[in-house]
C-alpha cells in the first residue's frame, strides 16, 4: 500500500494548515453559489404557503441554522471523542474553531424562530420542549467556549471542553425527537426521506440553503482552525516558516 | 417564473416585512461579521506572533 | 465494590460534621432565596401559589449550586484527591460516594425544610407531598449532575460562577419536571408522569455522571 494518499499525514498542523488555506475559498464559493441558488428559488419563485402568508420564508433561514446548529455540535463531539480517545492535537484545535459558528447558528434558531413565531402564533417565545431544548444548545456551546477559554492549558482545555461535549450531546437528540415525543406548539417535522408535505419548490429551497449554511460554516471554521493552529504551534518550525514567509 | 408582481410587493412580504427581513438582515450581518472577524484575529494573532518571535530571535542574537 | 462507596460516604460525612456551618448556611440561602418571591412579587395567594413550584426549585438548584465546589475543592487542596485518583479502586466509585454524601448534607435537608416553606407560598396538602417527593427525587441528580461540573472546572478561576454556567443548562430538564410534577398534582393531571420521567433522571445521572466525573478529575489532576 503506497502512503501516496494516506489521509493520516492530515493529522497534523504542518499539512493540515496549507490543505486548509487552499480549501478555504472553494467552501467559500461554494457556500455563496448554493445561497444565490436557494435564495433565488425561496424567495423570488416558491409561492405563498396557504396557512401562513408569506411569513414562512424565515423557513429559508430557521431550518437550515437549526439543521447547523445540531450538526456542528455533533461533530464537535465526534472530534471531542477522538481527541479523547486518541490525544490528538488537531481535533481539540477544530472543536475550537467550530464553537463559535455553532453557537451564532444556535442564536439564529431562536431569533428567527421568535420572528416567524410572534406574527403566526402570536408569542415570541413559548416553553415548548424544542425551543427549550435549542435554548439548552446554545447554553452548551457557550458553556462548552466559556470553560476552554478559563484553562490556560490547551491540552487540558481540549480535554475538559470535549467531556463538556459528550456529556451535553444527549441533548442533540431531545431537541431532534421533541416534536415527535411531546405534541406542543412548535410544527411537526415536515421533511422526511421519503415524502414531504412542501412544495417542490419551498423544499429545494430549504435544502440549497442548508448546504449554504453548512459550505459556509466549513470555511468559517477552517479559517478559525488556521488561526488556532499557528497560536497554538508557534514553537515550531513549520510556524516559523510560515510567519516568515508572510513577510514578502 | 418570478412569483412576485411588483418590488413593493416583495419588500412588503405581504404584510410579514418586518419579520421576514428582520431575520435574513441578522443572518446577513452575523454571516458577514463572522469571517471578517475571524480574518482579523488571523491577521493580528500573525503580526503578534512575528512580533515575538523577533523579540526571541533579538534575545538569542545577543 | 460497596464498601469503598460507604466508606467514602463516611469519610466525607464526617469532614462535613466538622464543618457544619456549610451546611447550614446553604440550607439558610434557601430559606431566604424562597422567602424572598413573596415580598417582590406581592402577597397574593393565587400568584404565589403558581409561582411556588417553580420558586422552590430553582431555589434548590441555586442552593445545590452553591455547595458543589465542596465536593472536590478541600480534597484537591490538601492533595487527597490526587492520593484517592492514584489509588487502586475506580474512582468512579469514590466519586459516587462523594456524590451520594453531599447529597446527604444538601439535597436531603432542602427536601425536608421544602413544605414548611411551601406552607407560605399556600400550597395545598396534595401539592406540598409532590413537591417534597420531587425534591427528594430530584436532587441527587443535581448532586451527580454538578459532581460533572466541580470536576470539569476544578482550580479554575472564576470557578463558581464558570460552575453555574456548566451546570445549570443541563440542570433544566431535572427541572421541568420537578417543578412540572407539582403544577400537574394542583391541575389536577396527577404529577406521575413527571415523577416517573424524575426518576429516570436521577437514576441515569447518578449512573452516568460518577464517571464523567471521574474521567474529568483525571483530566484535571493530569
Amino acid at each position: 500500500m503506497t502512503d501516496r494518499f494516506n489521509l493520516y499525514r492530515y493529522a497534523s498542523p504542518a499539512t493540515f494548515y496549507p490543505l486548509a488555506g487552499r480549501m478555504i475559498p472553494y467552501f467559500a464559493a461554494l457556500s455563496v453559489l448554493f445561497g444565490l441558488a436557494g435564495l433565488y428559488l425561496g424567495m423570488l419563485v416558491a409561492p405563498t404557503d396557504f396557512q401562513q402568508g408569506e411569513g414562512y420564508r424565515i423557513i429559508f433561514i430557521h431550518v437550515p441554522a437549526s439543521w447547523m446548529s445540531m450538526f456542528i455540535y455533533l461533530v464537535m463531539a465526534f472530534w471531542a471523542a477522538i481527541g479523547l480517545a486518541f490525544n490528538t492535537r488537531l481535533s481539540g484545535m477544530m472543536t475550537q474553531a467550530l464553537a463559535p459558528t455553532g453557537a451564532l447558528m444556535a442564536f439564529l434558531s431562536l431569533w428567527t424562530g421568535a420572528l416567524w413565531g410572534k406574527p403566526m402564533w402570536g408569542a415570541w417565545w413559548v416553553w415548548d420542549a424544542r425551543l427549550t431544548s435549542e435554548l439548552i444548545l446554545l447554553f452548551l456551546y457557550i458553556g462548552f467556549m466559556a470553560l476552554t477559554a478559563a484553562i490556560d492549558d490547551p491540552k487540558r482545555a481540549d480535554k475538559a471542553g470535549g467531556l463538556l461535549l459528550l456529556v451535553g450531546v444527549v441533548n442533540v437528540p431531545i431537541i431532534y425527537f421533541s416534536v415527535k415525543w411531546w405534541n406542543t406548539l412548535h410544527q411537526g417535522s415536515s421533511v422526511n426521506l421519503t415524502k414531504s408535505s412542501m412544495a417542490q419548490t419551498m423544499l429545494w429551497g430549504m435544502l440549497l440553503m442548508a448546504l449554504c449554511f453548512w459550505m459556509y460554516a466549513i470555511a468559517v471554521a477552517l479559517l478559525r482552525a488556521r488561526t488556532i493552529m499557528l497560536e497554538r504551534e508557534r514553537h515550531t518550525d513549520w510556524v516559523k516558516a510560515e510567519l516568515a514567509g508572510v513577510e514578502r | 417564473m418570478i412569483y412576485w408582481n411588483s418590488f413593493a410587493d416583495f419588500l412588503a412580504m405581504g404584510g410579514y416585512g418586518f419579520y421576514v427581513w428582520g431575520s435574513f438582515g441578522v443572518t446577513v450581518l452575523i454571516m458577514a461579521l463572522e469571517p471578517i472577524t475571524a480574518a482579523r484575529t488571523q491577521k493580528l494573532t500573525i503580526a503578534r506572533l512575528k512580533r515575538q518571535l523577533r523579540a526571541e530571535n533579538r534575545n538569542t542574537a545577543e | 465494590m460497596l464498601k469503598i462507596v460507604t466508606a467514602v460516604i463516611g469519610r466525607d460525612l464526617k469532614l462535613a460534621m466538622r464543618r457544619q456551618a456549610d451546611i447550614v448556611s446553604a440550607l439558610f440561602f434557601f430559606i431566604i432565596v424562597v422567602s424572598l418571591f413573596p415580598l417582590g412579587v406581592g402577597p397574593e395567594p393565587d400568584l404565589l401559589r403558581k409561582l411556588a413550584p417553580g420558586v422552590l426549585w430553582v431555589a434548590a438548584l441555586l442552593a445545590t449550586m452553591l455547595s458543589l465546589p465542596r465536593l472536590f475543592a478541600d480534597d484537591h487542596r490538601d492533595g487527597t484527591l490526587e492520593q484517592l485518583a492514584l489509588a487502586p479502586h475506580p474512582l468512579g466509585l469514590v466519586v459516587t460516594g462523594k456524590v451520594i454524601a453531599h447529597w446527604l448534607v444538601s439535597g436531603l435537608p432542602l427536601a425536608l425544610i421544602a413544605p414548611v416553606l411551601g406552607i407560605q407560598f399556600d400550597l395545598s396538602a396534595d401539592a406540598l407531598l409532590v413537591l417534597t417527593g420531587a425534591i427528594l427525587l430530584g436532587t441527587p441528580a443535581l448532586s451527580g449532575i454538578g459532581a460533572i461540573g466541580a470536576a470539569l472546572t476544578l482550580g479554575l478561576r472564576g470557578g463558581g460562577v464558570l460552575l453555574s454556567l456548566l451546570v445549570l443548562p443541563l440542570y433544566i430538564p431535572v427541572l421541568i419536571f420537578g417543578a412540572g410534577a407539582v403544577d400537574a398534582t394542583v391541575t389536577g393531571l396527577g404529577g406521575e408522569g413527571h415523577l416517573s420521567l424524575l426518576a429516570a433522571l436521577t437514576f441515569a445521572s447518578l449512573g452516568f455522571a460518577p464517571w464523567a466525573s471521574a474521567a474529568a478529575l483525571k483530566i484535571a489532576l493530569e
